[in-house]
């Protein structure tokens, strides 16, 4: 792949316990591309996006082998703050999960915890936000009342809004519309490839539609292990591998 | 289908005959206090000091006394409950010595409040010398109310949905800011209900403060937290059991229990009343 890579994944084996989750993981992720990865439940997709912003780490008794890189650097390296590695790479995870707060607070959060005092600025920067998440015009009269009244696609918007306000480089989707409608799920595809002008992502999805749809590479994890990566084209009409191919044919999955 | 239909109504008409049943006790205890106890409410017998052998004047020394170390229970309880629940919830690994501390928290709950009377007399009275006193008082109750503030906010805690701390963590916030700023304020309806109970619980209690801290009459409001002091549940135990004046003595005992059912509730309801604005400002 001739593009920058923004992140990397060299050699990864994952535990939780003595379970091992992740098998040797290579995979390049290239800077304002959608790789999606794809493959059936529990085949270590989840494990994988947690890995790269570090909030596995909260899980007792996991352990990992081999590196991931941000830019060149290994962001498991101990002088490197898990902290600073989230805000860098941010996340919207597979329910709409905003804070029992206003819509104005859940998006000016992340601002204030990452040492932003200047009121003005985090005003525009929360406006900013919600317009580049495609939320502004829905909410712009009632930025001061509770989140919770949201629709269930508008709180994940929020949630989106919410991540882009601390100016992340990367975005990891955790199936970010498995929980919406069809209508909802459509807007959020068109927000992602809107996106992706300006942000690396990464999505994780059960729906091969959409990984053919929003994504430029695909990746397809199979019991732990990555089967088949590269460009999404070829990986949905021309599959290397017969696994990959009994996948996206709706053979096992 | 006949049959059971049969059973079905029987079982409403048992459950609903039950509830009457409470209610109607409920309804006779205030019914009870509150008719004996108006009788001698007065402005007076709110603002006066004791006089004539108990048989006339006031209570209010009783009232501030109860106030008081109401209050400095609560001071006690609070930080310490909070933060011990705090440590317990979201930062001791999980395991068996977590839950022994656990148990033995809920254990606490079940000592009789004597005990705790006879705890604070050995300790804070003779061993900290801090005498009979609003001190010594405040600290055994306080320690009394403890496992009713820890367990409340535990279970608080643990209601917070796990997906918004992981939401908090994924915006850059560091655990403690995530506890602070995201699951504090969404459990705190949670843990208010928990001082509520602890306030009932401890401004009634008569036992633990008969050896630390309340004294069957002075003249003197405290001056300070090394002052002994009247309150209210004692004041009743020591009418109904001492002097010479039993009918007089009765009356007014009613009139401090109506006193001490009426604080409860108000602190119960205004603390009802914070967590219901807090409940639909979030909802």
């Amino acid at each position: 792949m001739h593009n920058n890579i923004k992140m990397k994944a060299e050699g990864v084996d994952f535990f939780y316990g003595p379970r091992q989750a992740l098998k040797n993981i290579n995979l390049d992720i290239c800077e304002k591309h959608v790789t999606a990865i794809i493959g059936p439940s529990g085949c270590g997709k989840s494990t994988f996006i947690r890995l790269l912003n570090r909030m596995n780490e909260l899980i007792p008794n996991a352990s990992l082998k081999g590196r991931i890189l941000l830019d060149g650097e290994d962001i498991f390296e101990e002088s490197v703050d898990a902290v600073e590695i989230r805000r860098r790479v941010g996340m919207v995870f597979q329910k709409p999960n905003p804070f029992p707060k206003s819509i104005f607070e859940n998006v000016s959060y992340g601002l204030h915890v990452n040492g932003v005092k200047d009121n003005k600025l985090i005003e525009r920067r929360v406006i900013a936000s919600l317009e580049k998440a495609a939320l502004w015009s829905d909410i712009k009269d009632r930025l001061h009342e509770s989140a919770l009244k949201l629709s269930g696609g508008q709180q994940q918007r929020l949630c989106i809004a919410r991540c882009l306000a601390v100016e992340p480089e990367v975005i990891l989707f955790d199936e970010p519309c498995a929980s919406l409608d069809p209508i909802s799920t459509g807007k959020i595809e068109e927000l992602i490839m809107e996106l992706k002008k300006y942000y690396t992502i990464v999505i994780v999805t059960h729906n091969m539609q959409q990984a053919a749809r929003i994504s430029d590479h695909t990746a397809f994890f199979l019991l732990g292990e990555l089967i088949e990566m590269g460009e999404t084209q070829g990986i949905f009409t021309a599959p290397r591998d017969k696994r990959t191919e009994d996948y996206i044919t709706g053979r096992f999955g | 289908m006949k049959t059971k239909d049969i059973t079905q109504k029987i079982g409403f008409a048992a459950l609903f005959t039950c509830m009457l049943v409470t209610l109607f006790f409920l309804g006779a205890i205030i019914y009870f206090i509150a008719a004996r106890g108006i009788k001698v409410i007065s402005w007076e017998f709110l603002t006066q000091i004791p006089r004539g052998g108990m048989t006339q004047g006031g209570v209010a020394p009783a009232i501030a006394g109860t106030l008081y170390i109401t209050l400095g229970a609560i001071a006690v309880s609070l930080p310490l409950g909070l933060a011990c629940a705090i440590y317990l919830c979201e930062y001791s690994p999980k395991g068996i010595f977590v839950n022994i501390i656990r148990m033995s928290i809920n254990n606490l709950a079940g000592v009789p409040s004597v005990v705790f009377g006879l705890f604070g007399l050995a300790v804070f009275v003779k061993l900290f010398g801090f005498g009979v006193s609003i001190l010594s008082g405040s600290l055994t109750l306080g320690i009394l109310a403890l496992p009713v503030v820890i367990s409340a906010t535990q279970e608080a805690l643990t209601a917070v949905p796990h997906s918004l701390r992981e939401a908090s963590l994924a915006l850059g916030a560091t655990k403690w800011e995530t506890i602070k700023k995201i699951v504090l304020p969404t459990a705190l309806p949670g843990i208010l209900t928990g001082i509520i109970l602890s306030v009932g619980r401890v401004a009634g209690e008569t036992a633990p403060i008969l050896f630390t801290a309340a004294t069957f009459y002075t003249r003197r409001y405290p001056d300070s937290v090394f002052s002994e002091v009247m309150a209210l549940p004692y004041h009743i135990y020591a009418l109904m059991t001492e002097g010479t004046h039993p009918e007089e003595q009765t009356a007014i005992a009613y009139g401090c229990a109506l006193i001490l059912l009426v604080l409860v509730l108000a602190v119960s309801g205004a603390a009802i009343f914070i967590r219901q604005r807090q409940r639909t400002q979030n909802a």
